[in-house]
């Protein structure tokens, strides 16, 4: 696989700078006066429920929502007035299949690749080191409507890098993909990470961001509400450990109370947010005799379910 | 729209044609059989009811008066259903649009070179089916090879036009209410089946608004090898409409797919 050149963009420099974001449809505020970098070389999440605004401030990036306010500079380059030279350097990878499905695996290649006015020659050659790649090369004469939904998304992943991008930008890569397929997406993902390659993802997948991100932004309601790295998060708004009381006694809530625990009462549930995990578990099973009573790391789900809530969204 | 049409559109036409090429045996055929069955149930059929009919100061078999018109409903239906049903299923169905706006293309090449392919499409039916019609000797040569350009703007008018009504049905159902308020009715009455002195005064004016009458009109007077003021003037009438629906079409695609 080839080397992604850096080209002459200065790689002390942030890839994407968003300064003071805003979207709105209508009424509906859809992304909120944000503001955000990405460095150059890190895969870098943008997280959040449903409806939070991230796919909003995707499009906006790789240039095909305008925004209402604010500004957005792509490899020193500003979205508005250079959209179409930052989009010959990025890679896109959307949520939905977009392939061509009457053509097959390597004409959707060839087709996608003359968008970028890439001859046919240079795109057959990287075709066929990308389908390598993703482990695909069986395929390249299969029709894309044939393609299972696992070997869809790397196809798409594949094609989005076509141009040899040097910010390859991904919507949920492996929403409904199987365990199996999202571990290989996963394993792709960090190869081209460690080939230098920046990476901006969408997702509410935490296991994914907490793998794959190195730097990331909870979105809700259109704004951001925290910025770190997993584990920064994880400290800072949960501590390292969770336990978990099943149907806790009301001793056993007075006791957290009392103790000002970080702490979720969801009723049937106590959730204890606790730096010094094992001590306490072993304090709590033992005085309050619950043997519904876990002891877990904390992950950036709790981070997440505790910041944004746990309400529906639908 | 300064600065955002390139000729960067023609890998859309391209993509288009690439797609059209996987089952081209298919596509053929409508325009090879269309013609023929409609000259063998009007020409030898019916023509038997009808004898002549008026054509200036010239009296015509009734099979060569409506040969031309088969070839011009053929432009207006292949470019028209090309950028209704099939832009649609490849905006909403494929996310064809989404994966090249995701390019360097911009939304406005995106849309020029689905109305240029839509009006290659009338071309290549117009190829196809002055081949079949000239067969039956009813097309006059060298001024016929003219309808291929002039089936070039009708196609871009009619593609335009079915690009606008894309660019605003929310399901693929509701194309079904262009077809029969605009489409069927051209199709019938424009002077294509019967010359439109035979409608009523107000309808021959309704009929002098809509482009297929004007299509028609150049497309027959070039067939008989006839390149007269009328059919100048009716290639003025295109062109201008071409002018105002082609930008119209952007513009409002423009406004579905990115706001």
């Amino acid at each position: 696989m080839k080397q992604f050149s850096q080209g002459d963009f200065d790689a002390s420099q942030p890839v994407i700078v968003a300064g003071n974001l805003k979207k709105t449809f209508g009424d509906f505020i859809a992304v909120d006066d944000i503001s955000f970098s990405v460095s150059s070389g890190i895969c870098f999440g943008i997280l959040g429920p449903n409806g939070a605004g991230k796919t909003t401030t995707i499009r906006m990036i790789y240039g095909v929502s305008p925004l209402t306010a604010g500004s957005i500079i792509v490899f020193g380059l500003d979205i508005k007035i250079h959209p179409r030279l930052i989009k010959a350097r990025i890679g896109v990878c959307q949520q939905e299949n977009t392939l061509d499905p009457d053509l097959t695996v390597m004409q959707n290649f060839e087709v996608f690749a003359r968008y970028f006015n890439i001859d046919r020659k240079t795109a057959r050659t990287r075709a066929s080191q990308l389908l390598k790649f993703l482990a695909l090369e069986q395929k390249q004469n299969a029709r894309a409507s044939e393609l299972s939904g696992g070997m869809v998304r790397r196809l798409v992943i594949a094609r989005a890098l076509i141009n040899q991008p040097q910010l390859l930008i991904l919507d949920e890569p492996t929403t409904g993909l199987d365990p199996q397929s999202r571990h290989q997406v996963w394993e792709r993902l960090e190869m081209l990470k460690a080939q230098g390659m920046t990476i901006l993802l969408t997702t509410h997948y935490m296991e994914e961001a907490a793998r794959l991100c190195d730097d990331l932004v909870i979105m809700d309601k259109a704004k951001i509400l925290v910025q770190g790295t997993p584990e920064f998060l994880i400290n800072e708004y949960t501590g390292n450990h969770v336990i978990e009381v099943a149907e806790p006694s009301k001793e056993m809530c007075a006791f957290a109370r009392e103790k000002e625990f970080r702490r979720e009462d969801l009723g049937h549930r106590l959730i204890i947010y606790a730096e010094n995990g094992p001590e306490l578990y072993g304090d709590i099973c033992k005085r309050f005799a619950h043997n519904s009573c876990l002891l877990r790391s904390a992950t950036l789900e709790d981070v997440f379910l505790k910041l944004t809530g746990r309400e529906l969204r639908e | 729209m300064k600065g955002k049409i390139s000729f960067r559109f023609r890998r859309v036409w391209q993509r288009n044609l690439d797609v059209y090429r996987e089952s081209w045996r298919i596509n053929f055929l409508p325009p090879l059989l269309e013609p023929m069955f409609y000259l063998m149930a009007f020409g030898v059929g019916f023509s038997g009811l009808i004898g002549n009919v008026r054509y200036g100061t010239e009296e015509i078999s009734y099979i060569s008066f409506i040969a031309p018109a088969l070839i011009t409903i053929n432009v207006m239906n292949s470019s028209f259903f090309e950028n209704t049903y099939g832009s649609f299923v490849r905006m909403y169905y494929q996310k064809t649009f989404d994966a090249m706006m995701a390019t360097p293309l911009s939304v406005e090449e995106i849309i020029t070179g689905e109305i240029i392919w839509g009006a290659t499409k009338a071309v290549i039916g117009t190829v196809i089916m002055l081949a079949v019609i000239s067969f039956f000797g009813l097309v006059s040569y060298p001024v016929a090879l003219l309808i291929l350009p002039v089936a070039f703007i009708g196609g871009i008018a009619f593609a335009s036009i079915g690009m606008f009504f894309t660019s605003m049905v929310k399901t693929i159902e509701i194309f079904n209410l262009p077809v029969f308020l605009f489409i069927t009715p051209m199709f019938l009455f424009s002077g294509t089946f019967f010359p439109l002195s035979g409608l009523p005064f107000w309808a021959q004016m309704v009929a002098l608004a809509l482009p297929l009458t004007h299509l028609v009109n150049v497309i027959r007077a070039l067939n008989y090898g006839t390149f007269n003021g009328d059919a100048l003037l009716g290639i003025c009438y295109l062109i201008v409409f071409c002018l105002i629906a082609f930008p119209l079409a952007i513009c409002k695609m423009h406004r579905r797919l990115i706001g």
